[in-house]
């Protein structure tokens, strides 16, 4: 086993400890916390690399190291670390993306007063991530995931002083617990049923063959609890609503966290446990996949037509991350766990560079984030410009240069071979349709048309800004070399089959629906779309055209289909009443009872009180009394006069005669 | 009549009694010291008595006794004036109501 396998615990550990020492830092010390954050970055990437390597030597390679952690009466708890190739390429991506952002955040949070503690945090947040991904244990996953939940809040409420920021990492926080709660009742389930939490332990894990047969059909409520947790932090449906709000955070904070990295748990997480949920497969289906299909697909739907409604910047990446997000579990649940995992890694590489871009565009427009007050930048930042684009025609699916065109073309190819329905394959094939569209709006919006208001001054951004969007851009279309059906290494390396070079692949039946879907999606965008932009200089932009045509609808998108108001109306009402009720018993009832015993106490005390004064003092005081009086009669006696004191000795002597004489 | 022993114990604590008397009831100092006087008297005679009546012959113990207390009683008796006269200077009065000092 090479050296970085036995010491994977390295790849966290370095940004970790750049996190603690910057931490330790003045706040005036800032050109060495972004140095230290960035080597701790550059340092977890080359051990990364490094760990990478021997996955490449066969396929279907696993290495493992196990060790005790502590012992209670007779049972050890084990944890671990691993190296596979899912989590090798999560590592490269991870650690690749966070350095690009990394050296984007210098740049964007100069100005802030609070930039020492930004890299902290940000440092920290990557470390828990790299745990979270190489590890062997469920329950050291669970520390870590609960980790990075936490490194979320700190970035989101970021900036402490706006009460809109601090809501929104409240919310965040709150709503992934809810998802945590099921994953960690999964946990408990799966330790008592299998009797270990280690995921591969040289047969005795619980994702191998042993442990799932001990765990018979429970699996799949395992399964579905833990699924919970991958619907909190992934922002699936139920739970997506901390999404949008989490982008009250710095425009960083929602690349790293929000895009690429921490949502990613989720789905890395279902990847990881998949034989849980592929256990007792009939024909590759389960009800657990079922459901995560389901989940998936009414996620990624109902995301895009949201996207079509916002006019925030980050809210429409946000959607569309969710939507992506949605499309990953889908891709999962069909079966294509590889097609999910390498969508998600090239997600996290173009959607970084989506909002590292709105970054470079709000800090060019001076921190506006509305497009209807924005239009034209094509000419003023031709850098963030093009590689926006590049990330836009990513994400919205154009095959044969961009990653993202591939790999959605693989999960549609899978979703189309499921058994049980085709349901979700139209609907996936409509949100195609809808990302080309809401993308091309954003872009007409932002980078057409005529500038509006806060274009007037936009300037390009300064390069340590732009040069990591150019990384980005460029791995996102490199990427694609790795992601054809012509050589699908990438594939090939996740499910550890061996690949073929073979031209022919390329022209498959689904590609030609896909270019023809997206096509019609950014076609209808600019029709849709295309004039949105003409307006004289000094007004924000008309009304949306889709608004114009659809009021109604668009009312309905805009305000997030009305969710975070059920919410709000259903859950969070009962748990103010709950706390309501709580407060009262606790002010009146249980306060009631202290006091009660306390009131006891008391009437103890003055018994008690009034038993000393009166019986005990006043006995002693009777005493006393009755010992004086005896002594002024004892001392009445002693009246001095000697004929008395002669006549008692006489009568004394006379007692003492008669009595010898009666003794004798 | 022939005197008897229990004639002559009578008789010594009549003796006795009116010395008890004398001594209790008594205001002046030396009354009280001839009350005294008597009662020592009252007891000679009771050894004198028994030693007479005691089976004769017999050394004449109770005789010697009685010599020797009488010794002592004189001798006590000038203690007893000595005592008075000191306790006159002092107080100015023999009258042992008034000498109640000790009293408390």
């Amino acid at each position: 086993m090479s050296w970085i396998v036995t010491n994977l615990w390295l790849i966290p550990a370095a940004p970790l400890a750049a996190s603690l020492i910057i931490l330790s830092l003045a706040n005036s010390r800032r050109s060495i916390a972004g140095a230290l954050a960035i080597i701790g970055q550059i340092a977890a990437l080359a051990l990364s690399i490094l760990a990478f390597l021997p996955t490449l030597q066969a396929p279907g390679y696993r290495s493992v190291d196990n060790f005790t952690w502590f012992t209670f009466g007779e049972q050890t708890l084990r944890i671990g670390w691993m190296i596979d190739p899912l989590a090798a390429a999560m590592l490269l991506m991870i650690t690749l993306v966070s350095l690009c952002i990394f050296i984007f955040s210098i740049g964007y949070m100069a100005g802030d007063k609070n930039f020492n503690r930004f890299f902290a945090y940000l440092s920290f947040f990557s470390a828990a991530m790299l745990g979270v991904v190489i590890a062997n244990s469920l329950l050291l996953l669970f520390i870590c995931w609960e980790l990075v939940g936490l490194a979320s809040y700190l970035l989101i409420g970021f900036w402490i002083n706006r009460p809109n920021a601090a809501a929104a990492a409240k919310k965040a926080f709150v709503t992934t617990r809810i998802g945590d709660l099921g994953f960690f009742l999964g946990i408990l389930w799966l330790y008592g049923g299998s009797g270990t939490l280690l995921f591969y332990d040289g047969g005795n894990g619980c994702l191998e063959n042993a442990g799932l047969l001990a765990l018979g059909v429970s699996a799949t409520f395992v399964a579905l609890l833990i699924f919970c947790g991958a619907v909190g932090k992934s922002g699936q449906f139920p739970l997506h609503v901390w999404l949008p709000d989490a982008m009250e955070g710095p425009t960083p904070v929602s690349a790293l966290i929000h895009a690429a990295t921490m949502v990613a748990a989720g789905v890395f997480l279902v990847a990881r446990v998949y034989p849980l949920f592929s256990f007792g497969a009939i024909d590759g289906v389960t009800p657990s996949l079922i459901v995560v299909v389901s989940i998936g697909t009414i996620t990624a739907l109902m995301a895009s037509l949201i996207a079509l409604g916002q006019f925030d910047i980050k809210r429409i990446l946000a959607y569309s991350t969710v939507s992506q997000l949605g499309l990953m579990m889908v891709s999962l649940g069909v079966g294509g766990v590889a097609a999910g995992m390498m969508h998600l890694i090239a997600h996290g590489f173009f959607k970084a560079l989506l909002f590292l871009g709105a970054g470079s565009i709000i800090h060019g427009c001076h921190q506006e984030q509305d497009i209807r007050k924005m239009g034209g930048l094509r000419s003023l930042m031709p850098i963030s410009f093009l590689t926006y684009a590049i990330g836009m025609m990513t994400l919205s699916g154009v095959p044969f240069f961009f990653s993202g065109g591939w790999t959605k073309e693989e999960i549609l190819h899978a979703t189309a071979h499921w058994h049980v329905s085709h349901i979700p394959h139209y609907l996936m094939l409509a949100g195609v349709v809808l990302t080309a569209l809401y993308m091309t709006r954003q872009i007409i919006y932002i980078f057409f048309g005529n500038r509006r208001a806060a274009s007037e001054n936009a300037h390009e951004s300064p390069p340590v800004m732009t040069l990591p969007l150019i990384v980005l851009a460029i791995c996102s279309i490199a990427l694609s070399v790795l992601l054809t059906p012509a050589w699908p290494w990438l594939h090939s390396y996740l499910t550890g089959e061996p690949a073929h070079f073979d031209i022919a692949l390329l022209i498959q039946p689904m590609l030609f629906v896909s270019l023809a879907l997206v096509g019609a999606g950014i076609g209808l965008g600019f029709v849709m779309y295309g004039k949105a932009g003409q307006e004289d200089r000094h007004r924000t932009a008309e009304t949306d055209p889709l608004e114009h045509a659809q009021p109604a609808l668009f009312h309905f998108l805009e305000n997030k289909m009305w969710l975070d108001e059920i919410y709000d109306r259903t859950v969070v009402a009962w748990s103010r009443m709950a706390a309501r009720i709580s407060d009262w018993m606790d002010r009146h009832f249980w306060d009631g009872l202290v006091r009660g015993f306390a009131g006891l106490g008391q009437l103890f005390g003055i018994f008690s009180a009034n038993f000393d004064e009166r019986a005990i003092n006043a006995g002693v005081d009777e005493t006393m009394t009755g010992t004086r009086r005896l002594s002024r009669v004892m001392s009445a006696w002693h009246s001095g006069q000697i004929q008395t004191y002669l006549g008692i000795i006489a009568i004394g002597m006379l007692a003492l005669l008669i009595l010898y004489a009666w003794l004798a | 009549m022939t005197p008897t022993l229990q004639l002559f114990l009578v008789v010594s604590a009549a003796l006795f009694s009116i010395g008890l008397l004398a001594a209790l009831s008594r205001r002046h100092a030396i009354f009280i010291l001839i009350g005294i006087e008597m009662m020592l008297a009252a007891a000679n005679l009771n050894f004198v008595a028994f030693w007479r009546f005691s089976p004769q012959p017999q050394p004449p113990i109770g005789v010697m006794v009685a010599i020797f207390s009488i010794a002592i009683a004189a001798a006590e008796a000038a203690v007893g004036l000595a005592l008075v006269i000191a306790i006159y200077r002092h107080y100015r009065t023999t009258n042992v109501d008034q000498l109640d000092q000790l009293q408390g």
